[in-house]
């Protein structure tokens, strides 16, 4: 703070250490505390607030645990989210060793720049573009039939199109922190494995992975984390049966009028994903100042 | 090379070949769906080539009215995020170490937290000081976690910068705001200029925050999603192919701006 002061001078300092503790304590602080406040409350008319009935109490969170379709939900929610993540691991893990190893500059600048492009354009209309392949007669089951690998058209809303809609949109925030620990892995380590008679499987599972565990931990949290959180995908591409937790905090606010319960099921996600990151990154001993770069 | 060799690089070789099929045949699809004259977007069966969905893309006034509702947004965010990730990007880098680190995980905990979540504690929070969702709460809400960006992006900048260059400047008798001003704020340009168009991105694409703040205001991304619901032709396709292109096009120009800046020695 005082290294703060003497390069800048009080008058700018204090400008700075303001916006900063506006942004923090305001917009970060702030409402997240209000919404804990929210969580414990009872959902009362306006007249009540403030009377007998009003009191901190975990029934909205004991609500989610209650009630068996909610629950459901929210469990399938989490292992579906570490499904996305485990699948989005395996697309990108021989792509981003690839990159990272095997390919040339010049290969590697253009892959770089196909795979980034697509990131460019918004989650909605990734999603849109989903929505399209996967209609009932759109051209997903139309090149399938023609190939004969399917005799009549296949419904893929639901937790197909939904899984495969998530991998895709979130392949970037798994590709290139793999892509980045693999490069600086030395070609020598791999060659030295392979010298003393090491299998190709062996070399990945005792080289490679151990020393890309940093990127792999990163690209796993981001990807459980925006799996969790995502509402688009599931909206536009699930079915009745393949509700997400998102949908479900949605309609507590938007159409049940019950935004204590709301804010309850948001914190519990908040608490989920919190809980994720710090446990991943505690078992691949990553450093949080490592995951956000 | 052994036949098993060959056998798994033909294999890798395929791999690539799909991984790149599934990259790029959505965006294929749905932009070549525009041009076709099926009510419904698909590009089986064609039933003629039209460029008519473009003209009803421009005559409608909704879609007008929402890009211009994510425009307004996304100038308003960057007004408040590049000064907030700046100032939180110098404070940060001013802190000793223990200090620093315990900062720095409280800063990049908007990036950890959920995009619902943000919109609903900011919708929570301001519904209790009387202000309801819109133009104001959607700024606010995007700009918690798109100021994380500017820092880290500033904060890479700033580790290149020699802080003899404000030492010297001050030894010649500069104050210190001048100093901030001629020498800090010149070097940090290139990276303000980066963040900021990230954050226009960052900002019109944005769905999962917006959705809880947005009041009655209906952005372009809330537009699409609403579309895609209540009845989607290849106007919609029509969109978000001008969408794409534009997005292509300034992310090559904005590498082509980050190379020449790269290729100078001291930019």
């Amino acid at each position: 703070m005082r290294d703060l002061y003497g390069r800048f001078g009080p008058w700018l300092s204090t400008v700075f250490l303001s916006l900063v503790f506006i942004w923090l304590a305001g917009m970060v602080l702030a409402p997240n505390l209000m919404m804990i406040d929210y969580a414990l409350r009872p959902n009362l008319p306006p007249a009540a607030i403030g009377g007998p009935d009003d009191g901190y109490s975990l029934n909205n969170i004991l609500y989610l645990a209650g009630e068996a379709t909610h629950r459901a939900i929210f469990l399938k929610t989490i292992w579906a989210s570490a499904l996305v993540a485990l699948v989005t691991f395996l697309v990108c893990y021989p792509i981003a060793f690839w990159m990272a190893q095997r390919a040339t500059t010049g290969q590697l600048s253009v892959a770089l720049l196909l795979i980034i492009i697509p990131f460019f354009i918004n989650e909605v209309l990734r999603t849109l573009a989903w929505f399209i392949i996967l209609a009932y007669r759109g051209p997903l089951n139309a090149v399938l039939t023609n190939l004969g690998l399917i005799d009549a058209p296949i419904r893929w809303q639901g937790d197909g199109g939904v899984l495969a809609a998530m991998v895709y949109a979130y392949i970037l925030f798994m590709l290139l922190p793999i892509y980045n620990a693999i490069e600086s892995l030395e070609k020598a380590q791999i060659e030295a494995a392979r010298d003393l008679g090491a299998s190709p499987w062996r070399i990945h599972t005792r080289v490679v992975i151990p020393h890309a565990k940093a990127g792999i931990a990163t690209g796993f949290v981001f990807t459980f984390m925006l799996a969790a959180g995502s509402y688009v995908a599931p909206a536009l591409l699930g079915s009745p049966g393949s509700r997400w937790f998102t949908e479900i905090i949605y309609n507590w606010f938007f159409e049940g009028g019950d935004w204590n319960r709301g804010a309850a099921y948001a914190l519990v996600l908040l608490v989920l994903c919190l809980a994720v990151v710090l446990i991943t990154l505690r078992i691949a001993r990553v450093n949080l100042a490592d995951v956000a770069k | 090379m052994s036949v098993a060799d060959r056998i798994f690089r033909g294999l890798f070789v395929l791999y690539l070949a799909a991984f790149a099929l599934y990259l790029f045949a959505p965006l294929i699809i749905m932009g070549a769906a525009a041009f076709n004259e099926s009510r419904f977007p698909t590009v089986i069966p064609w039933q003629g080539t039209t460029t008519d969905w473009f003209g009803a893309m421009w005559a409608d006034r909704a879609m007008w009215q929402s890009l211009w509702t994510s425009v307004l947004v996304a100038l308003c965010v960057v007004v408040v995020v590049v000064p907030v990730g700046t100032a939180a990007a110098l404070v940060l880098t001013s802190l000793h170490a223990r200090a620093r680190s315990f900062a720095y995980a409280v800063m990049v905990s908007p990036l950890l937290t959920p995009g619902v979540v943000i919109g609903i504690s900011t919708l929570i929070l301001w519904r209790q000081l009387g202000v309801g969702g819109g133009v104001f709460l959607i700024v606010l809400a995007q700009s918690t976690f798109i100021i994380c960006y500017v820092m880290l992006m500033v904060m890479a900048r700033l580790q290149r910068f020699d802080r003899t260059q404000e030492e010297a400047a001050l030894g010649l008798g500069a104050s210190r705001g001048m100093v901030f001003r001629r020498v800090t704020l010149p070097f940090l340009k290139p990276a303000l200029l980066a963040s900021g168009g990230l954050a226009v991105l960052q900002s019109i694409e944005n769905y999962n925050t917006t959705l809880f703040v947005r009041g009655f205001e209906t952005p372009l991304t809330v537009f699409i999603a609403t579309k895609v619901r209540t009845g989607l032709t290849p106007a919609v396709n029509a969109l978000a192919l001008v969408i794409i292109v534009a997005t292509v096009l300034g992310a090559i120009a904005y590498e082509i701006a980050r190379r020449r800046q790269a290729a100078r020695p001291r930019g």
